[in-house]
């Protein structure tokens, strides 16, 4: 198979994560669609990867994947100060800063 | 071994069945990641995006990253996803989204730009000169794929991966600065909590338990006072956030919810009367029975 139906493939993820952070309230949510977009992104490194022959890609991939985690403890721990503090997960409650 | 295995990644690097797991694969995680953006509850959200994963997870597989493949079914799946799955829970299980747009044709322009976007990258794919893919047999060299990661990873990547390491204590760090709940007033104690109890506004007795006497017993089942109105307070509160109230008393039969709960009144009536009807026999039969001594312990009780 041509890595070009993975590239398309991942171009799609990622698009729909994208389209998913922009469209969602709920914080919780907009995040899963942020780790959807970085997936989509692995997903062209691995193709790219077997594509030239070494494994660089999966390397970089395996990278994306350490730093996704550590962001996503990050931002969980966040969500959850936020929700502590003011009741709701919406990213449209917290808007203290918009004017 | 190492013969048995390069031959494996040679079979594996131009398998015959790619194409029916890629198509299968590329349908089921789309179609799954719509799902995530269109689905209402996060929790079913947070399901979709499990499924996304492990199909990602197979094309690794797929794509010769057998290493890759296990450390997104268990890095991924294993730990993100049930830290997403405690974190929904400890929020509520119930916060689903609004339908209201805030800020007007939002959606609407999401849409126009994804589909945009899509269309950019697409075509940008199909224009870039893509060579056919080389394989991987000969970059995993002797040993396969996990040693060839290892052996990169320690000598050319080895600085990154020292950094990684300081991220991970940070963000560790982090997590447990932003979870951290300082108490401000001292816990009360239970001499406190009594006092309070018994203050306007407190409820000095047990709450009321749930169910509704013989037909339903469940947790989420709040109980009928006696004039038939429904006890909020016997039902946990995300409990009866979750599952309504008055909408499960309707009946097996076919009812409505306002037939059940006259039913469910009228029910409360009459047991209430008939126990009154009993209680009144009783004393009656009380009276005929001490009919020298009962007036008088009246009266004493009465003083």
């Amino acid at each position: 198979m041509s890595p070009g139906h993975y590239l398309v493939l991942s171009a799609l993820l990622f698009t729909i994560g994208a389209v998913g952070v922009l469209v969602r309230r709920n914080a919780i949510v907009v995040f899963m669609c942020v780790e959807l977009m970085l997936n989509a992104a692995n997903l062209a490194f691995v193709s790219f990867a077997r594509m030239h022959g070494n494994l660089d890609g999966q390397i970089i991939a395996f990278f994306v994947m350490v730093v996704a985690a550590a962001e996503v403890v990050v931002g969980l721990a966040i969500i959850m100060t936020i929700f502590r503090t003011r009741r709701s997960s919406s990213v449209d409650d917290v808007n203290l800063l918009k004017y | 071994m190492i013969d048995t295995q390069t031959s494996v990644l040679a079979q594996t690097s131009g398998q015959a069945g790619e194409p029916v797991v890629f198509w299968l694969l590329a349908v089921v995680s789309v179609a799954a990641a719509l799902g995530m953006i269109f689905l209402r509850k996060a929790v079913h959200s947070a399901l979709m995006l499990a499924v996304v994963m492990l199909s990602l997870a197979v094309l690794y597989a797929v794509q010769d990253a057998p290493f890759l493949a296990f450390v997104q079914v268990i890095v991924y799946t294993g730990a993100v996803l049930m830290l997403f799955l405690f974190v929904l829970m400890l929020v509520g299980v119930s916060s689903t989204d609004s339908l209201v747009e805030t800020i007007r044709g939002q959606r609407l322009w999401a849409a126009i730009a994804g589909i945009g976007f899509a269309a950019l990258l697409v075509a940008g794919l199909g224009n870039a000169a893509l060579s056919e893919s080389m394989g991987l047999a000969a970059a995993n060299g002797e040993g396969g794929n996990v040693i060839g990661l290892a052996r990169l990873l320690f000598t050319k990547y080895v600085f990154a991966f020292e950094v990684t390491s300081a991220l991970l204590i940070t963000a560790a760090l982090g997590a447990m600065v932003l979870a951290h709940r300082e108490r401000h007033a001292p816990r009360p104690t239970q001499k406190e909590l009594s006092k309070r109890r018994f203050r306007p506004g407190g409820h000095p007795s047990p709450l009321p338990g749930p169910g509704t006497y013989a037909r339903h017993n469940a947790v989420d089942m709040p109980a009928l006072l006696p004039d038939g109105s429904v006890s909020e307070l016997s039902v946990n509160p995300i409990i009866a956030r979750r599952s309504g109230t008055a909408r499960l008393h309707a009946d097996l039969h076919g009812q409505t919810e306002e037939q059940a709960v006259e039913h469910d009144v009228a029910a409360v009536k009459a047991a209430t009367e008939a126990a009154h009807d009993a209680d009144a026999e009783v004393r009656e039969t009380k009276a005929g029975t001490s009919a020298a001594g009962g007036p008088a312990s009246e009266g004493e009780a009465g003083k």
